[in-house]
């Protein structure tokens, strides 16, 4: 079922550092990595979710000896996997609905413990990971979701977020940032864009659930990111993590520019990477030098309508003061001669 | 062992009996006994092992029993009328993804305006979903059915509703006879799942199917409910050789051999019928009743048979389609194809409405003298709906349609009349 792993796709900094002593290296950067998501889909070029949920869940195939399950919601990421009768995944898999990801995790979680009880196991050997888009999870699965964590089932859920629902045609979302131009905020009137106050930060919500754990990452940091997965999947009961993923074609950005945009966003503080246990914040990734939010943006053609001569200087600097905000509040600086 | 119990408590017990494995709560009236039920032989660790679930909506539960049930576990949940339509999306998925859950469907109206009575609103919503839809005429057969419910959705990979009256059924307290565990055991095996979540043999389950396939899926299904019209009778015999008594299948005459008047019924109402009839008997009129037991998949050909000699039909039903009229009648007239029998459609019972053996007599007398219009509505009050089609050609913002009524009732209860 394993495909022999090709060296371009191995030999770059974003999959792993090969200086490295073998036991630090990434899992992408193993030649016997689980290729979860196997090669042969349909995301476009330079997608950041394909990317992210192969590191993610080889990282999870790894941590559990390949004794894993995924629900699926719908999006871009079962589209492009699984258009009959293709399916990229090397696990076994469920699609069921939009909105219910989650609630099919809880299920999966519930059979495997009952079959373990009759196989006289304490608990199941096979684990469960849910995952879906920002739209599939902070906004019409939420219900499910918020009911996962309260219930304390043992799913890991991972949201790929990408601001948006791109899969339809890049509508906004509720995690669709200020500013942004989407199908359904238009850059026009004189507040161009999505509108600022408006939103929600689902990683903050996790946290209030006081569930195991909650973690965010980008896919510009692999390293970080199959830390987060092999900790969550050390863990039992509820679990979040939400990568961000940028997205070529609804950000209207460069396919070479998806790494590149991701850590952006954490170094420029708009998307604060942090990990947190049973409710309280245990650990945020240091900015050192932080990036003008404009660096961000002017990469993105749904940021463009903020640049040139009509552009809206008074947004960038509304945008930055979010950022500022994040540094404050997370505690994103590093201190000054510090690691 | 034969015992006085509720409804509700009753099917608790039988669904216990089945061993599921999986089970997702969550609370609506007029199904919340039920789960309750379940939910105290789960903790008090009577039902073992199995795991049940408090999830935050219908929609989540039927999503858990669809991950569930994928994942091979054998899986109930129950709901009614709002929760029906909240999971609807969900039911869908099940009976799509081929998950034979059982699901108790505790009929009740839906609204607005909210109403918690008994009527078939919610089950007939779903009858194109694609899940098998079973329906009770007693405590006794409700249980039953659910222990027939998971021999026929694990057989036919497909998910199985059973319906049964709420509250005229579920808080009624009757006599039952409750099968022991060895007798359950020996009727229903180990579910074997066509289709697992396992990571020794990994598999894709919901994939994005195209023009290409999609209709060749559907059909599937429906040749699949049609393999069922054989098998639901013989899982019926089947029950009876174990269990010793009759139940399920998927029509049940009463005295309708050599009737000219059939009347066609589902759920609970038939027993009352049953009775009519007995009266009507004895004053010489020829009239039947045909319980429908299995209403998806319809089972055509036994209607068309029980009706192929009588005269007229008249089909009492608690359901309605607005803008038509009957949705059994609709079905039921599709059987009568080509016989040339007089068809009624007597709506009945919306919204917990009593139907009283008198309101009955009072219609089917008129129908066996055809002076029954072709759709009757059982004790509509013509009164109060005047009154209000009379102020709302009087004037424009007439306000709330429910709340008018109700006020207009409130001020004429006491000369009100039941008209048929």
């Amino acid at each position: 079922m394993t495909q022999p792993i090709k060296f371009y796709q191995t030999g770059t900094f974003t999959v792993g550092n090969r200086l490295l002593p073998e036991d630090l290296r990434t899992v992408q950067s193993s030649e016997a990595r689980d290729n979860s998501l196997n090669s042969g889909h349909r995301a476009c070029q330079g997608c950041g979710e394909a990317l992210g949920a192969r590191y993610v869940v080889d990282a999870a195939m790894r941590a559990t000896g390949g004794q894993l399950i995924a629900a699926n919601a719908t999006g871009c990421l079962e589209v492009f996997s699984t258009p009959y009768p293709e399916t990229s995944w090397q696990l076994p898999w469920l699609h069921s609905l939009f909105g219910n990801a989650a609630a099919v995790g809880s299920g999966i979680a519930a059979a495997l413990k009952v079959k373990a009880q009759k196989a006289g196991q304490a608990q199941s050997t096979i684990r469960v990971i849910a995952q879906g888009g920002d739209g599939g999870t902070t906004d019409i699965g939420f219900g499910c979701l918020s009911g996962m964590f309260e219930r304390n089932d043992d799913v890991l859920y991972i949201c790929y977020d990408n601001e948006g629902y791109m899969n339809t045609g890049v509508q906004r979302s509720s995690a669709t940032p200020p500013a942004a131009r989407t199908a359904t905020t238009q850059p026009l009137g004189p507040e161009p864009g999505a509108e600022f106050g408006k939103g929600k930060n689902v990683p903050l919500i996790a946290v209030a659930h006081e569930i195991p754990y909650v973690a965010t990452a980008t896919v510009a940091d692999l390293h970080d990111l199959e830390a987060k997965v092999e900790k969550a999947m050390s863990m039992h009961g509820a679990r979040y993590l939400q990568v961000f993923v940028p997205c070529p074609l609804g950000w209207g950005a460069a396919s070479c520019d998806t790494i590149r945009l991701a850590r952006l966003a954490r170094e420029t503080g708009l998307f604060p990477v942090f990990e947190a246990e049973n409710g309280e914040i245990t650990a945020v990734t240091k900015i050192r030098r932080p990036v003008p939010v404009d660096d961000y943006l002017r990469l993105q053609k749904r940021f463009a309508h903020l640049f040139g001569p009509k552009g809206h200087p008074e947004t960038i600097a509304r945008i930055q003061a979010m950022a500022d905000k994040n540094i404050k509040r997370f505690g994103l600086m590093a201190e000054e001669g510090a690691a | 062992m034969i015992k006085q119990t509720e409804g509700s408590q009753a099917v608790a017990e039988a669904v216990a009996l089945c061993r599921p494995e999986v089970i997702c709560a969550y609370p609506i009236s007029p199904q919340t006994h039920i789960v309750e039920g379940l939910g105290a032989l789960v903790k008090g660790g009577e039902l073992a092992p199995c795991e049940f679930l408090n999830v935050e909506s219908e929609f989540a539960a039927m999503s858990v029993a669809i991950g569930s049930s994928a994942t091979g576990a054998r899986t109930y949940t129950a709901t009614a009328s709002q929760g029906l339509l909240f999971m609807v999306e969900a039911v869908y998925n099940a009976s799509g993804l081929g998950l034979p859950i059982v699901m108790t469907v505790a009929n009740r109206a839906i609204g607005a305006p909210i109403n918690i009575w008994n009527d078939h609103s919610d089950s007939m919503s779903q009858r194109d979903c694609g899940w098998i839809q079973l329906f009770a005429e007693s405590n006794q057969e409700a249980l039953d059915l659910h222990i027939q419910a998971f021999k026929l959705a694990e057989e036919m990979s497909m998910p199985v509703m059973v319906c049964m009256d709420g509250f005229i059924l579920t808080h009624a307290y009757e006599q039952v006879d409750m099968p022991d565990q060895a007798q359950v055991d020996a009727f229903l095996p180990p579910y074997e799942p066509r289709q697992v979540l396992d990571p020794a043999e990994p598999v894709s389950i919901g994939a994005m199917v195209g023009p290409e396939a999609f209709m060749e899926v559907r059909y599937l299904a429906h040749a699949k409910q049609t393999m069922a019209l054989d098998r639901i009778p013989e899982i019926a015999a089947e029950f009876h050789e174990v269990f010793g008594r009759d139940a399920g299948g998927l029509v049940r005459g009463y005295r309708i051999e050599d009737a000219e008047t059939i009347v066609v019924a589902l759920g609970s109402v038939v027993g009352t019928l049953e009775e009519t009839i007995d009266t009507m008997r004895a004053e010489g009129v020829k009239i039947g009743v045909l319980s429908i037991r299995c209403f998806r998949p319809f089972p055509m050909a036994a209607v068309r048979a029980a009706l192929a000699r009588c005269a007229r039909v008249v089909v009492l039903e608690k359901s309605f389609a607005v803008g038509l009229g009957g949705i059994v009648s609709t079905d039921v007239r599709l059987a009568m194809v080509r016989i040339h029998v007089r068809g009624y459609t007597v709506v009945a019972g919306l919204g917990g409405r009593p139907i009283t053996q008198d309101s009955l007599l009072r219609v089917l007398r008129l129908a066996v003298a055809d002076e029954l219009k072709n759709l009757t509505f059982l004790d509509l009050d013509w009164d109060i709906v005047n009154n209000h089609l009379a102020r709302e050609a009087a004037s424009r913002r007439t306000g709330p349609i429910a709340e008018n009524l109700l006020r207009d009732i409130g001020a004429s209860a006491p000369t009100r009349k039941a008209r048929p």
